[in-house]
Formats: structure tokens, C-alpha cells, sequence
């Protein structure tokens, strides 16, 4: 993915879903941040998108090195977590996401994840639970390149809507030239179950925290792990109080 | 009297499936309530529990003296009632502990009482697991996730025993259970239930279950009314006869 250079509209694929007047708002966009994993490092890092702001991160990851990345995007009237990653000979990508929404919330995660070279792995685990008139989008690119053969990647997208007014917009694609790999990925939107919460209720649970402790389940281990996974489960938690 | 229904009409999808169903239990009794597929055994049990869409259209239910039709389902369960469920639901992700310790405070919160700690939670459940013959690793599992059908119902009395209700409506708590499960879960009704301050109202096709648990009295319910009233040996009658010459 190239870095817009000029204010997108919704005609570009990558911006289809956005808020158009709040990235003219914030536009020009400051340049993406740039990453370099050298050969055989790790790097981790937590991106806790508050406060409304458009996130662009490129990740370079080098031969046999590891980048992983846990992404809570609660905030504001409209949040935009961007990731370009490429992914060098045997490197490994991980990313834990989860995004939370109500109201008239527009929130967004948008990856391109390309194996560049052989042998690498990618893994994506998104969660979204969209409530109000809220719209969460997760756009997902995994592209392989010719020579990037036993590539494996994966790419699990699922989305919650608590009301029917809310927008749920989830595109895992694959763009793959090599003839060897293993690329998987699913989707699901859904509402939670009735009668789980039925049940959850008629134990005792008021209906409220019977759908924070279902939503806190479908959450739940997208942070596995990470080093700030207390400090991400309290705030993911504190919003869906507030959903609920 | 615990509970009292007086001539209870009960819809589901508009369908009139109660009509005119009236029931009184005391403290201290254990009834059956046995009648043919459809007849409209499960939606008394939901509908005294609460479940969004099963209507009341008629009558009255009162519960210790409270009008049980307006309490929300949650609200019902602090007030003592429990529902054990004919097909006890998954919830991944949600651990039984958590989630029973998150319903048990939640009830005696709503009671007044002081939530129970960690330890003092796990003592409970330690207890009562051990008392039905299941591994602490499975409580530790989420709600009924992978279990098969006789290790539902097992859960369903081990969450009776920690929870301990004044009224306990079990529906169809047999179906699914070999012979051993079967005493041991009778085992643990008595048990947990049994008692002078606590009612039983059991949901059940077969007579096996009553070798275990004896009721005081067996109803038989057919197309939405209880047609019929007697003691223990009317469920053996019943499994001689079969429903048809005994429900109109």
C-alpha cells in the first residue's frame, strides 16, 4: 500500500469506509512511522487508538525476525489504525486486534501484509463489537509474491453487532503469485447468542453484565500474551461497560 | 404456599401452548410433572423463568407471596427460582467458575448479602463438584463447552448446588443420562434439595428418574392444562398405560 499523497475519497479501495471530512480534518497526514526489524530481531509493540487519530505504521520485518502487535481502537469519532508490513525470508508477523464502537463511531483497521520472500508467517485475529449507529471496518490485504513460496498466513476477522443500526465492514483478501502456500482465512459477523444469554441470565445475571460477559468471551485472547494484556483487557472492558 | 399458578395462558409465537394451567407447591414437596411430547412441559419451565418470547396472556404466578410474572429472569433467580435446562447451553470463552462466581454475587448482591470471595467461591464449588463426580478441571472449562450430554446435565446440579435455590424447576434433568449418571444426579437433587424450606419441580417424560427422586405428587400435563393429580403411583400407572388413556 502506498501512503496517500493526496487527500483520498471514498473511491479508494482503502478508504471506502472512512470518514472522508475527519481525514480532510486531519489532513495532510504526517508520513507513516517507520519500522526496520533487522534479520533475526523482535519487536513488539501495543497501539491504543483513544482519541480519534489516524495511526500509519510500515513495518519491515527482516530475514527470520519476529513483529508482533496488539491494537485496541476505541476512540473518538472516527480512528484509523494503518498497517503496512512486508515480510522478509522466514519472518514472522503477528497481529491481536480488537475494535470497539458505539454511537456514531467510525473505526477502522486497514493492513496490507506482504510476503515478500519465502518461508514467512502472518497471522491476523480481528474482533469487532459495533453498537448504536457505529461502522467498524477491517480491511485486510495479504499479498504474496512470486518467489515467496511456503508462505502461511491466516487471517481470522469477526465481528459483533449489538444493535441493528450498527455497520459491520470486513474484507480479508488474498493476492497471492506464488504456488505454494498456505493462506487461510475466515469471517464472521454475527449477534450474540439469545439463548446463551438467557441462560446467563436466568443464573442470576443482570442483562447487562450477561452481554459484557459474552462480549468479554469473544474478546478475550486476541491479547493473549501481550505485555500490556491487563492494562488492554481493563480498557477494552471499560468501553463495552459503556456499550452494554 | 412457595408458588401458586392460577389459570396460566401462555403463548409462544402466538400459539397458545398454556391454557389455563393451575398448580400450587409447598415448601417441602417434590412434584413431577409428566405428560406427551408438546403438551407444554418445557414452556411452563420457561415461562416461570422468564425466556424472552414465551408470553403470558392470562393468570397469575405468584412466588413466596411475590408476583413472579414481574420480576425480570435475573431478578427471578436471586429470588431463588433455578431452571435447569433440558439442553444446558454453550458459551465459549466464559469459564464455569467465572461465570458461576460472577452469578452467584450478582444474586446475593441482589439479596442484600455480602458477595463471596475467590476462596470462599472455590471452596463451594470445590464441594459441590466433588459431591457429583466432577473434575475441578471442568469447572475451570467454558460453560458446557465439549461436554457431552450427561456432563451438561451434571453441571447443571453442580451450578443447583453452589447456587442453592428455594425452588429448583428441572427440565427433563434425565434425558441423556446412563444409569449411573442417573443416580448420581438423583443422588444430588435429594441433596441439595431436599429439605424442608425448598421446592422440587421436575420436568420428565419417564417414570426412571422417579425411582431416585420420589415425588409427593404427580401431575400430568396435557395440552396445556394439568389433567390429572395423584401420588407416586400415578407415574407408574402412567408408564404402564402410556399418556393416551390417562390425559383427557
Amino acid at each position: 500500500m502506498t501512503m496517500a499523497t493526496t487527500l483520498p475519497t471514498r473511491r479508494d479501495e482503502a478508504w471506502r469506509y472512512s470518514d472522508i471530512a475527519a481525514v480532510e480534518a486531519a489532513w495532510p497526514l504526517p508520513a507513516a512511522e517507520a519500522i526496520v526489524v533487522p534479520a533475526g530481531g523482535n519487536f513488539a509493540r501495543t497501539i491504543v487508538q483513544d482519541e480519534g487519530r489516524i495511526h500509519q505504521l510500515d513495518i519491515a520485518i527482516g530475514k527470520g525476525a519476529t513483529a508482533v502487535l496488539h491494537v485496541l481502537n476505541i476512540g473518538g469519532a472516527y480512528g484509523r489504525v494503518e498497517l503496512n508490513v512486508t515480510l522478509h525470508e522466514g519472518a514472522d508477523f503477528k497481529l491481536g486486534a480488537v475494535q470497539i464502537a458505539g454511537g456514531p463511531q467510525n473505526l477502522e483497521i486497514v493492513t496490507t501484509v506482504t510476503h515478500a520472500e519465502p518461508g514467512a508467517t502472518s497471522s491476523q485475529i480481528v474482533r469487532s463489537v459495533l453498537a448504536g449507529t457505529a461502522t467498524g471496518t477491517y480491511l485486510g490485504k495479504v499479498a504474496v509474491a512470486r518467489d515467496a513460496q511456503q508462505t502461511d498466513s491466516e487471517q481470522s476477522v469477526k465481528a459483533m453487532l449489538l444493535d441493528r443500526s450498527a455497520t459491520a465492514n470486513a474484507k480479508p483478501e488474498l493476492e497471492i503469485y506464488a504456488d505454494d502456500v498456505k493462506c487461510a482465512h475466515g469471517c464472521a459477523i454475527g449477534e450474540l447468542d439469545p439463548m446463551g444469554l438467557f441462560y446467563l441470565q436466568a443464573r442470576g445475571l443482570a442483562p447487562a453484565d450477561a452481554k459484557k460477559l459474552m462480549l468479554q468471551a469473544f474478546v478475550a485472547g486476541v491479547f493473549e500474551g501481550a505485555a500490556d494484556e491487563d492494562m488492554l483487557i481493563d480498557a477494552a472492558l471499560t468501553k463495552l461497560g459503556d456499550l452494554v | 404456599m412457595m408458588l401458586q399458578i392460577t389459570n396460566l395462558h401462555a403463548t409462544v409465537a402466538d400459539k397458545p401452548i398454556l391454557k389455563g394451567l393451575n398448580l400450587t407447591l409447598n415448601a417441602g414437596e417434590i412434584h413431577a410433572i409428566m405428560g406427551p411430547n408438546g403438551a407444554g412441559k418445557s414452556t411452563l419451565g420457561y415461562v416461570l423463568s422468564g425466556r424472552p418470547g414465551y408470553e403470558v396472556t392470562e393468570g397469575s404466578v405468584t412466588f413466596n407471596g411475590e408476583d413472579l410474572l414481574g420480576m425480570e429472569p435475573h431478578e427471578r433467580a436471586a429470588a431463588g427460582l433455578f431452571l435447569g435446562f433440558q439442553y444446558p447451553v454453550e458459551i465459549p470463552g466464559v469459564s464455569n467458575v467465572q461465570f458461576l462466581r460472577e452469578a452467584l454475587n450478582a444474586q446475593r448482591q441482589h439479596r442484600g448479602e455480602a458477595p463471596l470471595s475467590g476462596a470462599e467461591f472455590l471452596k463451594v464449588a470445590r464441594e459441590q463438584a466433588g459431591a457429583l463426580g466432577m473434575d475441578m478441571d471442568m469447572l475451570k472449562r467454558p460453560v458446557n463447552v465439549g461436554f457431552s450430554g450427561g456432563e451438561k446435565k451434571r453441571n447443571e446440579m453442580v451450578q443447583m448446588g453452589i447456587i442453592d435455590p428455594c425452588l429448583a424447576i428441572l427440565d427433563e434433568t434425565d434425558s441423556g443420562l446412563d444409569i449411573d449418571a442417573l443416580r448420581v444426579v438423583g443422588d444430588g437433587i435429594n441433596r441439595i434439595m431436599r429439605k424442608p424450606d425448598k421446592t422440587v419441580l421436575l420436568i420428565t417424560h419417564y417414570q426412571r428418574l422417579l425411582d431416585y427422586v420420589k415425588p409427593d405428587f404427580v401431575h400430568v400435563l396435557a395440552d396445556g392444562r394439568i389433567t390429572r393429580t395423584g401420588g407416586p403411583e400415578l407415574a407408574l400407572e402412567l408408564e404402564r398405560e402410556g399418556y393416551r388413556e390417562l390425559a383427557a
